[in-house]
């Protein structure tokens, strides 16, 4: 009897929001909820869309068209040596995943409210599947890339293994931005109205529509604070041949590692106090 | 001290009641920033006093395989401490410590998304409930089978009628296998067939040595199911024990025979209330073959024309069994001043076996002057009455004594030919 009781999992509550905080064991224990928030996000999606899927690939397409009339043929953006098109759909594609990842990523735990009053599970998955939703985009738009590219007889180079890296790069970013955001929004519902605006500024800032060579040398480092230079620089890379991103992305991955922890610990402060406040 | 599943050590819950902890904006925290030198001289400010405690000092150890019923009117904290015992929300102090895994069913069909089908919400629901997706596979048809959605299952639920929604959410839920189960008023969703297979399946999981903790406001259940009760008042616990006599408790306080009011209020009062028999002993343990006297005393101090007296027979889980006044019987009531008793009796084999409760109540046209609800509690034995000469348990509150004849039928057109 004894040694029955002593096998069951035992849980200890008490006050305070430590022992609410979420554990990677357990993140990793709950990975089939967290695949199925994702596929639900996908299927309602594609369920209440006509265009469905279309949609993730209409976006980037028509935001390459715009940028290669004005920035390409207007204002005879630079971009490295490669047609205009392919450039700016290869910083396109990394960079719409994002900015739909941080918005959805951002009113997630509001979204799921009723889900995070009625039932227990780690928090950190509800963001973590708003990021991972847009995954399902990402590959659609590479797709369309792909075609673009074989359409101007762009060869990748054998750089393409590196293209994995800089992916995860840019959805660590997109979940260190949610960690913030969607606690945030919890709390002061101006969040929502605030990130929209960030994430247009954040497009300019980010070489999607010029090269990053653009910026002189000696601001180069401080323009690498901001990760999404390195990702759009290095989907670039990887897959166009320009030069890597090699000194940026030393500044851009310790900055994502402290902006990614400095989120997980504001996160574990306040999930305790999510369903109270909402 | 091995077999404990839950311990629970001088838990309480505190909540801001100030509006503004709840939904607040950049803007007013830079408003309250600005005017926080002056918020202590404005009256009714901010401070320790727009707090509440949700729930306060609860200390209990729950055995494995006891079925715990948690009841209490309405704010009592009952959905606050499962929300703390589910992980849902922090203590604000005290401790619990749980053995085992907990599978928490705080509303039904949690998640479901409307534009996703039967099918679709089941692997959803379940995930979120805590199952593995083999898990759900494996008990899918029976899943289906319970919610009686048959061919329906591929269509969203959003086209599902209320019972066949609620239905599945249960059938989803059912199929939980943790060592703690805690279920929050499911039983208030749903007909009374639902009801009836909601608690069926909840009788199964008890039986089968899981520790529950159950709350309802159907008192017909938690008796029902619950091997212990806790009862909750404002964020307290003020009673644990066995079932029957904490719902008594709840009910009508202390199981009592009599009622007695506190004190004299000059007004228009009901003074004492007992149970009799017939020739005026009191009536201690009444059977379904005794007629039950209800004694009322009551003052009027003034002159008061067109006094009513009447009692409300509850049964068990609150339901009024039947009400009957003074009027019913034409019997004038003095118009005093004075003080008076009213007697009532209740016919022999009118209520069947079960606890029963009674209200007191005296009005006039204008108004209830006075309603004690309820005054009494008592038990009726099935004793030697005739209506449990063929068998040991009858279904309902009363017996109502109906006419019956059986004869061999008389085919009149048959008659007429011949």
């Amino acid at each position: 009897m004894s040694a029955g009781a002593s096998a069951l999992p035992v849980t200890y509550i008490r006050p305070g929001a430590r022992s609410m905080s979420f554990t990677l064991r357990e993140v990793w224990q709950s990975r089939e909820l967290l695949y199925f928030l994702v596929w639900r996000d996908v299927k309602v999606r594609y369920k209440q869309t006509v265009l469905g899927i279309g949609w993730s690939v209409l976006q980037p397409f028509l935001t390459m068209v715009v940028f290669t009339i004005f920035f390409g043929r207007l204002a005879k953006v630079p971009s490295d040596g490669v047609p205009y098109p392919v450039f700016s759909l290869a910083a396109l594609v990394p960079w719409t995943y994002f900015a739909t990842a941080a918005s959805n990523g951002s009113s997630s735990l509001v979204g799921n409210q009723h889900l995070v009053a009625k039932v227990y599970f780690p928090r950190v998955l509800v963001p973590l599947a708003a990021v991972l939703m847009p995954a399902v985009d990402l590959a659609a738009s590479f797709g369309m890339l792909m075609v673009l590219m074989a359409w101007y007889h762009v060869v990748p180079t054998p750089a393409i293994i590196t293209l994995p890296l800089y992916a995860v790069l840019g959805m660590l970013t997109a979940f260190a931005v949610t960690l913030w955001t969607s606690a945030l929004s919890v709390r002061y519902r101006d969040a929502r109205y605030v990130l929209p605006f960030l994430i247009q500024i954040w497009l300019f800032v980010s070489p999607v529509a010029y090269p990053a060579s653009m910026v002189p040398e000696k601001w180069r480092l401080v323009y690498a604070l901001n990760p999404m230079a390195t990702v759009v620089e290095g989907f670039r890379s990887s897959l166009l041949g320009t030069p890597a991103p090699a000194a940026m992305a030393m500044i851009a991955v310790p900055a994502v590692a402290a902006a990614l922890s400095a989120g997980v610990a504001y996160f574990r402060s306040v999930e305790g106090s999510i369903v109270d406040l909402a | 001290m091995v077999d404990v599943a839950i311990r629970i050590h001088g838990l309480g819950k505190r909540y801001a009641i100030g509006a503004r902890e709840q939904y607040d904006t950049l803007r007013d925290r830079i408003a309250a920033a600005a005017s926080r030198p002056f918020r202590r001289l404005a009256p009714g400010g901010l401070g320790p006093s727009t707090t509440i405690w949700a729930l306060s000092n609860i200390t209990h150890e729950i055995r494995r395989g006891e079925v715990v019923g948690i009841i209490g009117g309405n704010g009592a904290g009952k959905s606050t401490l499962l929300k703390i015992l589910s992980r849902i929300t922090t203590p604000t102090e005290g401790e619990a410590e749980i053995h085992g895994r907990v599978g928490s069913l705080l509303e039904i069909g949690t998640g479901f998304h409307p534009d996703l089908t039967g099918r679709e919400n089941i692997f959803l629901n379940g995930a979120i409930l805590g199952m593995r997706k083999t898990e759900i596979e494996r008990k899918f048809d029976e899943i289906v089978d319970f919610a009686e959605v048959g061919e329906f299952i591929d269509t969203p639920v959003k086209h599902y009628s209320s019972g066949m929604y609620v239905r599945l959410g249960f059938a989803v839920a059912a199929q939980m296998e943790p060592e703690i189960l805690i279920v929050d008023e499911v039983l208030a969703v749903g007909d009374v067939h639902f009801q009836r297979k909601c608690l069926g399946k909840l009788d199964d999981v008890a039986r089968g040595g899981r520790t529950v903790l159950f709350v309802s406001h159907n008192m017909a259940a938690v008796q029902r199911l619950c091997t212990s009760a806790m009862l909750l008042e404002r964020g307290r616990l003020v009673r644990i024990g066995d079932v029957r006599s904490t719902v008594a408790a709840y009910l009508g306080g202390e199981a009592r025979g009599g009622f007695a009011a506190a004190a004299r209020t000059g007004e228009a009062q009901i003074l004492r209330a007992d149970l009799e028999d017939l020739d005026g002993r009191p009536l201690e343990n009444p059977s379904c073959s005794d007629p039950i006297v209800c004694r009322i005393g009551f003052a009027l101090p003034r002159r008061s024309p067109g006094m009513r007296v009447g009692i409300g027979v509850l049964a068990c889980d609150g339901t009024t069994v039947f009400t009957t006044n003074n009027g019913d019987a034409g019997t004038p009531c003095p118009s005093g001043p004075g003080e008076f008793d009213a007697c009532v009796t209740i016919p022999p084999n009118t209520l069947l076996a079960g606890d029963f409760h009674i209200a007191l109540c005296l009005w006039n046209a204008g108004a209830i002057l006075d309603l004690q609800e309820p005054a009494l509690s008592f038990a009726v034995d099935p004793g030697g009455s005739p209506l449990y000469a063929e068998r040991a348990t009858r279904k309902g509150y009363v017996h109502v004594d109906c006419a019956w004849a059986v004869a061999p039928r008389v085919d009149t057109s048959a008659a007429v030919l011949t």
